[in-house]
């Protein structure tokens, strides 16, 4: 029974009956969101039975708002950023059936929170050098390894996890990706403190994991092209955010400038006037990313609002810690702590600093990025490959 | 919020604007119509403005225009930009056109329009936004109906068929060619962009026709100039990013083509961000201007500060990634050079329009 997917109005019209058949005070949150799920209203550019009603992405927006003005529980997705960012559209664009229909779901909701073991000790801008092995076993994969960098490990129920399952032939062709369950014997994750003094990511060691080959995502020795959809998405998602004028941190560091008149300089005026320029012609470009993916038209900007995103987000906490001064020298907590979300906003300027660092490295380095950007965009030659051809085992570690 | 794509019809146009300018402005003949006295590409024009109807694109049609908006008439600038073309689109269809609408001055709009006459706003091309150029000791001056004064360094001052002069009280028309051409003397002056001549003016007792009072009307042409002017940038940013692409491709040194060292692509890679950027605000001062939005000030000074900023950058890029022949006459690099550094400073230099932000963002000075 298909119909044509809904438009605004008739969206409106599904989210208000929803509303009057679940009022959000009385409904249980999980009960709530689950069911939110099930009617399409989750994201409703998904294909019907699987929390959408394949409409246009572009409608979202204003489900959201009115779900978020009628008291809706939230699914919290500042704790659950790679599941929502990266797993989902992995899991729908390379997954069965029954592994959209068993993972988006709890997914969505919050109930079930996502990491990556994608990044190893011997393998990151070069990720498709990684070496931890998973050996076929009947309908099982024997997983050995360790995985580094991993955000949310310690919370995560499921993991997107790429492996190499052939040595012997070059490094893209022999790898292959997987769901695989974070509680599993053998999956053993330990706190990797960082810079800010906390730890948001982990090391993991595999140690003889099985992982059923229902969860495996995509053929066998096809990890390499999964992945990329994952990094693809992981992009957008960290440059793409819809913001309002000031939203960021050039809005904290206007506020200050606003509230401390005597922090002032004339240097310091220029450099804040000349990164709000920057951050609002960045927001710009990424509003027109979303009215491109919106029309369906995703053009390769989503590489560039991550390379801005970083270099802003740098700059911008940079200058707020210069223009604080002495106060600028005080840090809030140095406490290994293991928080579930990254909060620019509630700590303190010498913490803003120091997580900004991150944004340059994680989901891929901004030189990793201006690569991407001058070949596939610009069309430059690639680097000089000294490993095409080479089988894994063969490369130089 | 506002559409910050580009519509069907703005690419058709785009297309035809694009294919008369190949056909009848490639760079050589831009660059060889520099060495001669003429001060613009007059068939050229008579190609943009009559064929195509792009002189009057964001006047009504009951007026004469093409009954478009400001957002087409700002993807011509980016094709114009691209072309370094030398003619009077941006001083006479953009400033002046604006300041006629806001005066409401239909005569010579509806001529301006079908690009019968050209008219220039006379005022120095650096002035800002925000600025009053009939205030102050040196501003021309009225009186019985005649208009005495200079005004330096007027962009396309010597393409004019109608001055429009700002001075106290308001904004006058003057007759460039007055059958007693001593009322209006134009010197040309060497410009730094050979592809927009700047010319000095001097107006001895020239017989002027009031046609707008107060100063809203030179601040709507200069608001709008600098919201459009944006545009322009874009397009030659865009020009210099290809031209320069297309060349490390092809040019080999130490048995590889240069466009595969990383220190020559990382630097692409950034120009493209910026140019990317650039296209977004430039769009977004476009739409501002084209729906009389209350943001216009702050989208026009974001675009300038912006893409002032990135069109310079491209076009230095551009001279250093061709090495030597990037800095010969020979090349088309220099047109594009001189153009973006001219516009940069055109309309209020990026320092200019960040000061106005300061204002309007309210982050006043220390
Ligand atoms: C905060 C944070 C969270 C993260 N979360 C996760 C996670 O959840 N899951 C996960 O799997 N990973 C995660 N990562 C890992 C991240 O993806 C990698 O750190 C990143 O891809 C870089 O790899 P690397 O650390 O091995 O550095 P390397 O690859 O060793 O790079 C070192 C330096 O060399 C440069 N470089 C490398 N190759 C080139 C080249 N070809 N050209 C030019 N320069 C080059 C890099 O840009 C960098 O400056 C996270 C990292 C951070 C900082």
């Amino acid at each position: 029974m298909s119909t044509a997917p809904p438009d605004a109005d008739e969206l409106g019209r599904r989210v208000e009956a929803f509303l009057a058949e679940h009022d959000p005070a009385a409904t249980e949150p999980l009960e709530f969101l689950r069911a939110r799920f099930d009617a399409g209203l989750a994201w409703v550019h998904y294909p019907e039975g699987h929390g959408g009603l394949g409409a246009p992405r572009a409608l979202q927006p204003a489900v959201d708002r009115r779900f978020r003005e009628a008291g809706s529980p939230s699914n919290q997705p500042e704790r659950n950023g790679i599941g929502l960012g990266m797993a989902a559209p992995t899991v729908l664009s390379s997954g069965t059936e029954e592994q959209k229909r068993r993972f988006l779901r709890p997914l969505w909701t919050g109930e079930e929170i996502w990491c990556q073991l994608f990044s190893e000790p011997g393998a990151g801008s070069d990720l498709a050098a990684l070496g931890t092995r998973a050996v076929r076993d009947g309908d099982h994969w024997i997983v050995n390894g360790q995985k580094v960098w991993t955000s949310m490990a310690h919370e995560a129920r499921y993991a997107l996890l790429v492996t190499r399952t052939d040595p012997d032939v070059p490094k893209h062709r022999g790898m292959t990706y997987f769901v695989c369950d974070m509680t599993a014997p053998g999956v053993e994750v330990r706190p990797l403190r960082q810079i800010t003094g906390e730890a948001e990511f982990n090391e993991v060691f595999l140690t003889d994991v099985r992982v059923p080959d229902e969860n495996r995502l995509g053929e066998v020795g096809d990890g390499w092209r999964v992945s990329t959809t994952t990094l693809m998405n992981e992009r957008v998602a960290i440059g793409g955010a819809a913001a309002p004028r000031e939203g960021g941190m050039i809005g904290v560091a206007a506020k200050l400038w606003r509230d401390r008149p005597e922090l002032r300089t004339a240097g310091l005026h220029d450099a804040l006037l000349r990164l709000w320029v920057e951050t609002e012609a960045a927001r710009l470009t990424g509003e027109r990313l979303r009215q491109q993916l919106a029309v369906g038209k995703p053009g390769p900007e989503g590489s560039a609002a991550k390379l801005a995103f970083a270099d802003l987000n740098q700059r911008a906490s940079g200058l707020e810690l210069e223009l604080l001064g002495d106060d600028g020298l005080r840090y809030d907590d140095w406490t290994m702590r293991r928080p579930s979300e990254v909060d620019f906003t509630r700590r303190s300027p010498g913490y803003r600093y120091l997580r900004a660092k991150g944004n340059s490295i994680e989901g891929g380095t901004s030189e990793i990025l201006r690569n991407i950007i001058a070949e596939r965009v610009l069309g430059l030659p690639g680097e000089i490959r000294v490993d095409k051809d080479v089988p894994w085992k063969d490369l130089p570690k | 919020m506002t559409d910050l794509l580009y519509t069907e019809i703005e690419n058709d146009l785009r297309a035809s604007v694009r294919e008369v300018l190949e056909d009848k402005a490639p760079w050589t003949s831009v660059l060889a119509g520099t060495e001669k006295d003429e001060p613009y590409d007059a068939a050229l024009w008579t190609a943009l403005a009559g064929q195509l109807g792009c002189a009057g694109l964001p006047v009504p049609e009951d007026l004469g225009g093409a009954g478009a908006s400001w957002r087409e008439a700002a993807v011509v600038m980016e094709e114009l930009g691209r072309a370094a073309a030398p003619v009077p689109f941006l001083t006479g269809s953009v400033v002046a056109t604006a300041a006629l609408l806001a005066a409401g001055e239909r005569d010579l709009l509806g001529r301006v329009a079908a690009g019968e006459r050209i008219a220039v706003l006379a005022v120095p091309f650096g002035t800002a936004p925000g600025a009053d150029p009939a205030a102050g000791p040196a501003a021309p001056a009225v009186s019985g109906g005649a208009l005495t004064g200079e005004v330096r360094s007027v962009a396309d001052g010597l393409a004019a068929d109608v001055f429009l002069v700002p001075a106290a009280g308001g904004l006058y028309a003057v007759d460039a060619a007055s059958p007693d051409g001593g009322h209006v003397r134009r010197t040309a002056v060497t410009s730094l962009d050979m592809t927009r001549r700047l010319a000095d003016v001097v107006f001895a007792g020239a017989p002027a026709r009031q046609v707008a009072q107060g100063a809203d009307a030179v601040r709507a042409a200069l608001l709008t100039g600098a919201a459009l002017l944006a545009s322009e940038q874009l397009g030659i940013a865009e020009r210099c990013l290809d031209d320069t692409v297309a060349y490390v491709k092809t040019r080999y040194q130490f048995g590889r083509q240069i466009g595969s060292y990383q220190a020559l692509k990382h630097r692409l890679a950034d120009l493209w961000t910026s140019i990317t950027q650039a296209r977004a605000a430039a769009r977004y001062a476009a739409s501002c201007a084209a729906a009389g939005d209350a943001d216009l000030p702050v989208a026009a000074a974001v675009a300038q500060a912006h893409c002032s900023a990135v069109a310079v950058k491209a076009a230095e890029e551009c001279v250093q990634m061709h090495g030597g022949i990037g800095f010969t006459w020979e090349h088309q690099a220099h047109l594009f050079l001189k153009r973006a550094k001219a516009d940069s400073i055109a309309l209020g230099s990026p320092d200019r329009h960040r000061a106005a932000l300061a204002e309007l963002a309210g982050l006043p000075p220390a």
